[in-house]
């Protein structure tokens, strides 16, 4: 296992109390995994990116583990968590325009980022890492501004991945491209994976779609707690929560017609999580909750790595 | 009725202006009352540019931009029946005042003689007509409502005006899946309702569900257009089966466009227009392969 959450537990502090936005959520990352994370805005998706990385100032480490090859995170520890950092556990943020310093050529960026590491800038590596996400040796020599979004981002994604770290987290890294260039940038996060430069990834976005096709299996989230876990092709075939058939079926699919057949959003919106529910928290927007969702449910294990957390899945 | 009649535009660019830039060349389609047309394309197609066009927000090179016969003049009456929602709803909003402001607003510029208590009503109403609840989204500050209520507030800011026509600019992009068909039900029921809109996206699906006609855009040009079903239940340009193809879907790998045999515009024997019809309502411009134009002369 390259990395294992046990129960974390992460609050974000408000002047009204805590937002337990990850409230418990454990889940195992194999070796060579791409763990597709998804769900509603809200859901902690990004705040578990976030956590895995930086804690920032509101936010709490409230409880729970998190192990990466066999060591223990230490998360609350700002300045400790430097040796992990960029190291063994990167990130690739969602905005790479507000990423990139727009007054340094991407080449002196680098080997100023690399230098500030102890580290020293082997130019053939770059070159031949460029090139695997299919960059030009010159995109060194130009600024930010010079570059398309996609190129922006994949140039991220090679900054990210220089150290080879054990985990990469990929955070919403498409949702501002179009879909030819968010195709490239799948296939390259990809790439970078099966030429061993990351050794497994968490992949976070909203879009169920283009997860499928990356991700060797995917996790849904409701309201700061998993709801599902499942190998890719049990996940998007036969999905055992109620949350995550909603959402697939609120996917329009190329060729869906509104005057054919509406498609359906899911009524309602989640719970706050100031002070959330007691029970399942996805009860009040479920067709099928009844008495006993008022009761939590726990996370159970209905077939080989497939997990849900819904009394009605078993 | 939106007409756009070969409408071009330049924007200078380079230092001091030297070069320029054309985002948008000779685009021609129209929008009827009570219909979507989807303007389909890649960053950089002069998808926002055309909305923008028809928002009066920056004037054509050239061509003509045409509302109900006349041509698009900015203004308040204008503005009374053009309406625009764009990508990003949280910055629509002044952070320091409740979202509902954006009602003042326009009761101030637009109907400044109807009562108070009508005025309550008629939000009211508008608030509504896009399904939300105005007990929970009125009186509120844009933090704390979420982007799918704020952007359905800005479609009811548009709805308290006489509104004809609506130009959606990628509005549904930053929702979230369940949030995204809501607001995209709701452009259906507005359209159902005799208004006409310009839904501009890149998203082929989101496209396709909606609407009766599609503008596929490259490069500022229009490749191909017509009928949604036509358009791409047999697409005839190279670029739209590109599009088709790179759109992700559940359960099914990525493919490869199927290649184009002959370029559709000049086996059609087409010469001199940027488009040729090969069936009615279904338009398409040259697929620009290594041969066109000299096989068939």
């Amino acid at each position: 296992m390259t990395l294992t959450v046990n129960d974390l537990r992460v609050h974000y502090r408000t002047l009204r109390g805590e937002v337990r936005a990850l409230d418990g959520v454990g889940f195992d990352l194999a070796d060579g995994e791409i763990l597709g994370l998804a769900g509603e805005s809200g859901c902690g998706k990004t705040t578990l990116g976030k956590s895995l990385i930086r804690l920032d100032g509101r936010m709490r480490h409230a409880g729970g583990t998190v192990t990466l090859d066999g060591e223990e995170l230490p998360l609350s520890d700002d300045r400790a968590m430097n040796a992990y950092r960029f190291h063994r556990i990167s990130l690739v943020p969602q905005y790479s325009m507000s990423a990139l310093n727009p007054t340094r050529r991407i080449g002196r960026m680098i080997r100023e980022l690399l230098a500030s590491r102890g580290v020293s800038v082997d130019t053939g590596e770059l070159h031949r890492r460029l090139a695997l996400v299919g960059l030009e040796p010159g995109v060194l020599e130009r600024y930010p501004i010079e570059l398309s979004g996609g190129m922006k981002q994949r140039t991220v994604m090679v900054i990210s991945t220089l150290l080879d770290p054990s985990v990469l987290i990929a955070d919403e890294v498409t949702s501002a491209l179009d879909v030819s260039n968010q195709q490239a940038v799948v296939g390259a996060l990809r790439g970078l994976r099966d030429k061993g430069l990351v050794t497994s990834m968490i992949f976070v976005t909203h879009d169920l779609g283009l997860t499928s096709h990356i991700a060797d299996s995917i996790m849904v989230m409701y309201a700061g707690k998993l709801a599902e876990k499942a190998p890719t092709k049990v996940l998007t075939t036969e999905p055992r929560h109620p949350y995550t058939r909603m959402l697939i079926g609120s996917l329009p699919q190329v060729g869906a017609r509104y005057k054919d057949k509406p498609l359906s959003g899911i009524e309602g919106s989640p719970p706050s999580l100031l002070n959330p529910p007691a029970g399942c928290r996805f009860r009040d927007r479920c067709p099928l909750a009844d008495s006993r969702c008022a009761e939590e449910p726990p996370v159970v294990e209905v077939a080989p790595r497939h997990s849900v957390a819904c009394w009605k899945a078993a | 009725m939106l007409t756009l009649d070969r409408v071009t535009k330049t924007f200078r660019a380079g230092a001091f202006g030297g070069g320029s830039t054309t985002a948008v060349d000779r685009v021609s389609f129209s929008a009827a009352p009570g219909e979507l047309v989807s303007l389909i394309g890649e960053s950089g197609s002069g998808k926002s540019t055309i909305g923008r066009m028809v928002l009066g927000l920056t004037r054509a090179s050239s061509g003509s931009l045409t509302l109900d016969g006349e041509q698009v003049r900015p203004g308040k009456d204008f503005y009374r029946r053009v309406q625009g929602v764009f990508q990003d709803p949280f910055s629509c909003y002044n952070p320091v005042f409740k979202a509902d402001r954006v009602f003042a607003l326009v009761r101030r510029a637009y109907h400044p003689g109807v009562p108070d208590q009508e005025w309550a009503g008629r939000v009211e109403k508008a608030v509504r007509d896009v399904r939300l609840d105005p007990g929970q989204v009125l009186g509120r500050y844009p933090h704390q409502l979420s982007g799918g209520q704020l952007q359905r507030l800005l479609i009811a800011r548009a709805l308290l005006l006489d509104l004809r026509f609506l130009v959606a600019d990628e509005i549904t992009s930053m929702l979230d899946a369940s949030t995204r068909i809501d607001v995209l039900n709701l452009l259906a029921g507005l359209k159902e309702r005799g208004l006409g809109v310009l839904y501009i996206t890149h998203d082929l699906s989101l496209g396709t569900y909606l609407a009766e006609r599609t503008v596929v855009l490259r490069g500022g040009r229009v490749v191909e257009r017509g009928d949604t079903q036509k358009v791409f239940g047999n697409p005839l340009h190279p670029y739209t089966r590109t599009l088709l193809a790179a759109v992700p879907r559940l359960n099914q790998p990525w493919t490869s466009a199927e290649p184009v045999e002959a370029c559709a515009y000049h086996e059609g024997g087409a010469r001199d227009t940027d488009l040729y019809e090969t069936e009615p309502d279904h338009f398409v411009a040259c697929a620009g392969l290594p041969d066109c134009g000299r096989t068939s002369a």
